[in-house]
């Protein structure tokens, strides 16, 4: 059995952020309670996990224009996808034989997710995350051709918008940053008005909108 | 094999064709019928839970699960076909209602001279201007005999819409069902643009209602909600019509027709140019014969063309001779359209899967071709579909250099809800070298062939996307666009970029058994008691979305069977 391991995420940085956001007006985000959480990881070691979230938090970094992937929790998303069936190719067709094709073809690895993941983290070395920033993007920089990279970038972004029941976008302040207010039931009062202003109701996440918690693809057993 | 009780009519496929020959057969007849549905039953009551982008949008939990059956796909018959591993530029749907529980909503009629795309090209242009290599035939219908039968799709789904918008629509003998959506602002901007520059822009047909409809059948649905879940979601108020909000309701009364789901149906059984039944396999791993009188296959367009091949039922087709007639004719839309930048937010969250804006001036055969490198159109649509947050994320303008770090981040952010597309979906015409068959390699989790798709864009859409990406591009200045992205121009077919799901042919319709599968009332030339609905059955590839034709077309071969067929069973033609 697997020893456990833990990645300590901070929400500290959180409490009243100013965002610039779409419409060039500051706005307060709302504020994540000041406090360190230690996530139980699913798939990733303490070290990968720790590499994968500095390498996303280049990616996707929190600066002056609001808080990023560190913030979001884009790791707890990307090691619960590789933890769930996604990870382990469950929904991908693996018949061999593998043959390399040409791009319009897609993807023709026979490497599922953990798999890139697992070796992508090797790319980048030990003691990637106490790089400095510069050096940690002239690493990734090195790497940007590979299918780990792309997967990587694809997931980052996944991470910080997804819905908050995936683990990612932590407080919906992905969704904040951007102005996307999540599944709401309704806009059929909204569709055909507020042309050419921003409309921007609190971000609600799907547990939010419908009064009870719903069970992402990721967690369902075979 | 477990040989079951006989039916008179067994249905392999339990989304919109399938269904509603299930529901006309079952409400003006006493035969029994089975339906033999794939997947899961769904209702209504299950799409609350499933807004989110994620495990439907990205994982695509609705669709056909690619690791037990897939396809294979290559550009040209000299190359090697590789699986379609996860899918990419179309989107197989599976389980109750099909691919008709995650559609948009969009049901233009197809434009007249579609349906004659032969006779009137050559009419107007002459034989020279056939492109190199071309199959196109006229469809062995023509609209005025399918426009009875397209009002009819449409008062059955409650059509928002406007009649006599569109002057290239063809003659209407009724107005829609329910009046046009609400538009949001991107649309609405386009509106005014096209207009503007003297184009005549009309409110997309939709299925998703504007109102609260009841249909003939006292089905109520309610009026959209402009939650911007639609497409690869199911609609969880029952306002986008679905076959499981429009037809499952009246199936479920109908003591005749039971729907069985968790069948998979792998062979149609034929001996002299007879059916005796199909086999398929349970949800228990079972194999089972169900014998029937009469069999219709209604299952996601490429399947159809895979159990005919399967079943050995018709000729192959041999792209070397042209002869042949199964699996030729394979077309996809050709996909194109530019990005749009402005300066204020469009709110674009919003929306509905047709809430669009479109304009036909540029569709088909309405502008004259002679001075163009060539033929037939596309229409060019603003949509307002709901943007989210990771599909739409990074739609930036072509001077952003980044695609990660800082920069890219303050500026993907900036632009998020200030950047749209307008679409321009073209006419794919058939080709010679465009077809299906079985692939020699790879197999499904049943141990079949997999079907193999080869399909590459030819000059013809090529030059096609270029204009339209102009026309789209002066449309969008007009809009007050400050920046305009123009797509790459359109190269080779790309199995991994979405398109559309408008995959058609392969058991075409025509008026000759020597160049066509089925005869015009969908009835297999060659096994009489064979019938094969869907978008396969296209003989080439009209710019506008399918489904409303594939309704009429059901709707047209259900009233053939009734009245016609079953007092004399025997060929249609």
């Amino acid at each position: 059995m697997r020893r456990r391991h833990f990645i300590t995420i901070s929400g500290a940085s959180l409490g009243g952020v100013l965002v610039y956001g779409f419409d060039r007006k500051p706005t307060v985000l709302h504020a994540q309670p000041e406090q360190k959480i230690r996530v139980p990881l699913r798939f990733f070691t303490t070290p990968e996990a720790l590499i994968v979230a500095a390498a996303t938090a280049r990616i996707f970094p929190s600066d002056e224009t609001g808080p990023g992937a560190n913030e979001a929790g884009v790791v707890i998303y990307i090691d619960r996808q590789l933890a769930g069936p996604y990870g382990r190719d469950r929904y991908r067709y693996t018949q061999p034989p593998f043959e390399a094709g040409v791009p319009e073809q897609g993807y023709q690895g026979r490497a599922n997710p953990r798999q890139i993941y697992r070796n992508g983290v090797k790319l980048l070395g030990d003691g990637f995350d106490n790089l400095k920033p510069d050096a940690q993007d002239a690493a990734l920089r090195k790497i940007e051709g590979t299918t780990f990279f792309r997967l990587l970038r694809q997931h980052t972004i996944e991470g910080m918008f997804c819905d908050p029941m995936h683990g990612g976008n932590a407080g919906t302040i992905g969704w904040q940053l951007i102005g996307f207010p999540g599944p709401y039931m309704s806009w059929a009062d909204d569709i055909d008005k507020h042309y050419g202003k921003a409309f921007r109701p609190k971000p609600k996440s799907l547990e939010e909108v419908l009064g009870h918690p719903v069970k992402p693809w990721e967690e369902e057993s075979e | 094999m477990k040989t079951l009780p006989r039916v008179d009519v067994a249905i392999a496929g339990g989304g919109w064709s399938g269904l509603l020959l299930a529901r006309e057969l079952g409400a003006r007849t006493s035969l029994s019928i089975a339906v033999l549905e794939r997947g899961a039953p769904r209702t209504t009551a299950d799409y609350a839970e499933g807004m989110d982008e994620v495990d439907y949008a990205i994982r695509l939990r609705m669709m056909q699960d690619a690791s037990k059956d897939t396809l294979t796909f290559r550009h040209t018959s000299k190359d090697r076909a590789l699986p379609v591993r996860q899918f990419g530029s179309f989107l197989p749907g599976d389980g109750l209602g099909g691919a008709g529980e995650h559609w948009n909503g969009e049901t233009p009629r197809l434009l007249p001279d579609v349906f004659e795309v032969y006779s009137r090209t050559v009419a107007r242009y002459g034989k020279k201007r056939l492109p190199a290599d071309h199959s196109i035939q006229d469809w062995g219908v023509t609209y005025a005999e399918i426009e009875p039968y397209y009002n009819r799709a449409e008062t059955l789904l409650g059509i928002s819409g406007r009649g006599g918008r569109n002057p290239f629509e063809g003659l209407r003998s009724a107005g829609y069902p329910t009046p046009p959506m609400k538009l949001g602002h991107f649309p609405a901007l386009f509106v005014e643009a096209s207009r503007a520059l003297g184009y005549e822009p009309f409110p997309m047909p939709s299925a998703n209602l504007s109102t609260t409809y009841k249909n003939p059948d006292g089905i109520v649905r309610p009026a959209c909600e402009y939650c911007g879940y639609c497409e690869r979601f199911g609609c969880m108020v029952g306002a986008k019509a679905q076959p499981t909000n429009v037809l499952m309701p009246v199936i479920a009364r109908q003591s005749n027709v039971s729907v069985r789901t968790g069948a998979t149906v792998r062979r149609v059984v034929h001996k002299d140019g007879r059916a005796s039944g199909v086999t398929y396999i349970d949800t228990d791993g079972q194999e089972c014969f169900q014998p029937a009188d009469l069999v219709a296959l209604a299952s996601w367009t490429m399947n159809n063309t895979r159990l005919l091949l399967l079943s050995k039922a018709g000729q192959p087709y041999n792209p070397a001779t042209g002869k042949g007639q199964v699996g030729r004719n394979l077309t996809h839309q050709a996909p194109g359209g530019v990005v749009l930048f402005f300066d204020y937010p469009l709110n674009l969250f919003m929306g509905s899967g047709a809430n669009a804006a479109t304009i036909a001036d540029f569709d088909g055969d309405n502008f004259d071709h002679s001075s163009l490198h060539f033929l037939r159109g596309a229409h060019i649509t603003a949509p307002a579909v709901g943007h989210r947050p990771v599909g739409n994320f990074g739609l930036l303008p072509p001077a952003t250099a980044t695609t990660w770090g800082s920069q890219w981040k303050k500026a993907a952010i900036d632009f998020f809800d200030r950047s749209a597309a307008l679409a321009t979906n073209g006419e794919h015409l058939a080709y010679r070298t465009n077809y299906l068959d079985l692939d020699p390699v790879y197999r499904d989790s049943a141990g079949d062939p997999l079907l193999r798709m080869t399909i590459d864009w030819n000059d013809n859409e090529r030059n096609m996307m270029a204009f339209m990406s102009a026309r789209a591009a002066e449309i969008g200045r007009a809009m007050g666009a400050s920046e305009v992205a123009m797509p790459r121009p359109l190269k080779r077919y790309d199995v991994t970029a979405y398109k559309t799901s408008h995959v058609q042919g392969g058991t075409i319709m025509g008026a000759s058994p020597e160049s066509s599968v089925l005869n015009p009332w969908l009835q297999h030339w060659k096994v009489e008691n064979l019938f094969v609905l869907g978008a396969s059955a296209f003989p080439h590839n009209a710019s506008g979305n399918p489904t409303l034709t594939i309704l009429a077309l059901t709707l047209r071969t259900a009233d053939a069977i009734v009245d016609r067929y079953l007092k004399r069973p025997g060929s249609l033609a």
